[in-house]
């Protein structure tokens, strides 16, 4: 059965560009970056052709401002721990209620050892509350971290403003952006950002390598010690293949945003979305329809439990998510939706459908095809169908 | 992704007895949509035999909870209703084959219709909503009496707070009500917390800094994971004889139970830890 991937939130297929990139610096080319001899010595030149490409990528000034890191988590665990332990003053820290895990996680870890946090909340269209961040951020707040974009509802948030209120105040701030790097144009100069974290699969780079970029002056403290790698930002040997390989994924997915893709992509997604809004009834788009980011679509089915929607996709070889409970493993449906207070007979019964380029018209026609079927027949099961009727 | 069984798989695909009974002679209902998964059982059954003719059912739910809704109509039908009432959740379960841990408790809600339906039948058919029948809430997330937690407990002798959440749901929300659930299943469990008393120096006998150093291992140990958990902590600010001066952060600080957290929480912990002299006091 063919696969038609629309989960490309979750991760994206590694480019056979990239892999082709890569594969060198595993087998012959498989040297220390910090060895003293040529062998090894070369592929430092090939991490620092990478961090250029990266750099250039999300318009940082110097190539090394880029920090190459594990993964995202791992750049927005530095970025919160270098933030505040550079500040040791400063005991109050902020960020959005609908951030990533591992955003919350490390700031509830630091709510928990006396901080102040506050969580910013959102509007029902998932906007970031502008009037209430004004009004808790102050001269004691060390750091505000906010998300460039929402992973689930592809919402895209005004970093360039909230940035320039925490400067106002001598803040620090750092923007998650992992779901923006590739599918919206990131320039961290004209963003005025500190600190920036994005994810390599994310945009058709292989899994198990991020990036950290932390502007020229800022306050830094390593997360990991041990070395002097990353000029002693980041310690343990340098991942060459995994670092060629997101140079390469940053330099197409820049060539990407220009050529047309994006506009194509797009398309496709509104072509989908405008298919279920006019197909099914008691559906409802979740999101900021005005600033969201071209790829993603997220959409409540009414009066009916989204795992078994994707289920019953998945037979049809249809990849999605869903904000359920139920597919999380947690009991409660996706916070970044509760925190909009979409209702409970929605937020259910909502799926994210994320394209990529790889997205076909074909695809979309599949799933336009056989969604209201699916839908249907759940309902037909549901107790409380007859309640929307 | 979950490793649902063959039998989950099927019975989710191919739902068999889909739909409500007209007239039906008990009617349950358990689950709500804020809860994320509701079922309804009507069952038609023979006044003369009690023997359960026919049973129907609607959820509102993942595929588990959907499977677990089909087969358990298939395991009444047929039976009377006093051989049915015996079904135990851990029977629907038996019968898919197995359920993910996290996934009991949609065995537990057919469990609860299938209550529901006979005590409907039982009072002449009108239908019955399954309520937790004991007045204490213990999960208000999920609306999860000490009674059901008990009950889960017993029958599947569950050991964490985990196993308990994953029952019956308890604790999967805010999470306010794991510390209470843990004390419910020290209780059924027969946990005695003896405390583990080594050689110790009479806190009397000790230096400042030792004194303060005992008190701060026993925030850190005893105090400050349980105050996590609500998002919570307590700083050590002072100490003034046996008067110990405490500040509470974050959840905790401006909390409406601030001062018994003090008193019946950190206060007896420190006396039971450290020494009965000690009493606490909001710095």
């Amino acid at each position: 059965m063919k696969v038609i991937y629309l989960d490309n939130n979750a991760t994206t297929q590694c480019a056979p560009a990239v892999v082709e990139a890569m594969l060198p610096y595993f087998s012959e080319k498989y040297g220390n970056a910090s060895s003293m001899h040529t062998f090894g010595g070369n592929n430092r030149h090939v991490i620092d052709h990478a961090r250029q490409q990266v750099a250039d990528f999300i318009g940082a000034a110097h190539a090394d401002e880029i920090i190459f890191t594990s993964c995202a988590t791992e750049s927005d665990n530095t970025a919160i721990f270098s933030a505040v332990r550079t500040q040791p003053k400063k005991k109050h820290i902020i960020t959005s209620a609908v951030e990533h895990p591992a955003i919350m996680e490390p700031y509830k870890y630091l709510e928990a050892k006396g901080y102040r946090v506050d969580f910013i909340g959102v509007d029902s269209l998932g906007r970031f509350d502008m009037e209430r961040f004004k009004n808790v951020l102050d001269e004691d707040t060390a750091l505000v971290s906010v998300m460039w974009v929402n992973s689930e509802t592809g919402t895209i948030f005004p970093i360039a403003e909230i940035a320039r209120l925490t400067h106002e105040k001598g803040a620090l701030f750092h923007t998650d952006a992992v779901q923006a790097v590739g599918k919206i144009p990131v320039n961290v100069q004209e963003a005025g950002v500190d600190m920036l974290s994005l994810s390599g699969h994310k945009f058709h780079g292989p899994k198990g390598v991020g990036a950290l970029y932390v502007r020229r002056g800022t306050l830094f403290m390593p997360y990991l010690m041990g070395g002097h790698q990353e000029r002693h930002r980041r310690a343990g040997t340098e991942n060459v293949p995994y670092i060629v390989g997101l140079g390469k994924a940053a330099e197409l997915a820049q060539k990407r945003l220009t050529d047309g893709t994006t506009e194509r992509i797009a398309a496709l997604r509104d072509k989908l979305e405008k298919g279920i809004l006019a197909t099914v009834p008691d559906v409802k788009v979740n999101g900021d329809p005005e600033h969201r980011v071209p790829n993603t679509t997220n959409i409540s089915f009414g009066y009916i439990e989204g795992e078994s929607i994707l289920m019953y996709l998945n037979d049809l070889g249809v990849c999605a998510s869903s904000g359920s409970a139920c597919t999380s493993g947690s009991l409660e449906p996706s916070h970044v939706l509760r925190a909009m207070g979409v209702p409970f007979q929605f937020a259910h019964g909502s799926i994210r459908f994320s394209l990529s380029d790889q997205t076909t018209e074909a695809d979309i026609d599949l799933v336009l095809k056989e969604l209201p079927a699916i839908i249907e027949r759940l309902r037909k099961i549901s107790p409380f169908s007859r309640l929307a009727a | 992704m979950w490793d649902y069984t063959d039998k989950v798989m099927d019975h989710f695909r191919n739902p068999r007895n889909v739909g409500a009974i007209p007239n039906a002679d008990g009617t349950g209902q358990v689950g709500s949509l804020v809860c994320g998964d509701a079922l309804k059982l009507t069952i038609k059954v023979n006044k003369d035999t009690d023997v359960i003719e026919d049973a129907k059912f609607e959820t509102f739910g993942c595929a588990s909870a959907i499977a677990s809704s089909s087969i358990l109509t298939e395991m009444i039908k047929g039976k009377t209703i006093a051989e049915a009432s015996k079904i135990t959740n851990q029977d629907i379960a038996d019968a898919l084959g197995t359920l993910p841990a996290e996934k009991m408790h949609c065995s537990v809600m057919g469990m609860e219709a299938l209550e529901a339906a006979v005590k409907s039948y039982r009072q002449g058919g009108q239908p019955v909503v399954f309520e937790q029948q004991e007045e204490k809430i213990v999960c208000h997330c999920f609306n999860v009496s000490e009674e059901t937690i008990i009950k889960a407990i017993r029958a599947n002798h569950l050991k964490t707070v985990d196993d308990v959440t994953h029952f019956t749901k308890a604790g999967g929300g805010c999470g306010r009500c794991k510390g209470e659930i843990q004390k419910i299943l020290d209780k059924v469990n027969g946990a005695s917390a003896a405390p583990a008393t080594g050689e110790k120096k009479p806190f009397a006998q000790m230096t400042v800094v030792e004194k303060i150093k005992t008190i701060e291992l026993v925030l850190e140990e005893d105090v400050r994971p349980k105050l996590n958990m609500d998002g919570g902590s307590a700083e050590l600010v002072d100490l003034d004889g046996t008067t110990v001066k405490i500040r509470l952060t974050g959840m905790c600080s401006g909390c409406a139970g601030a001062a018994g957290t003090l008193k019946n929480f950190i206060e007896k912990t420190l006396k039971e830890k450290v020494d009965p002299s000690l009493t606490v006091e909001q710095a």
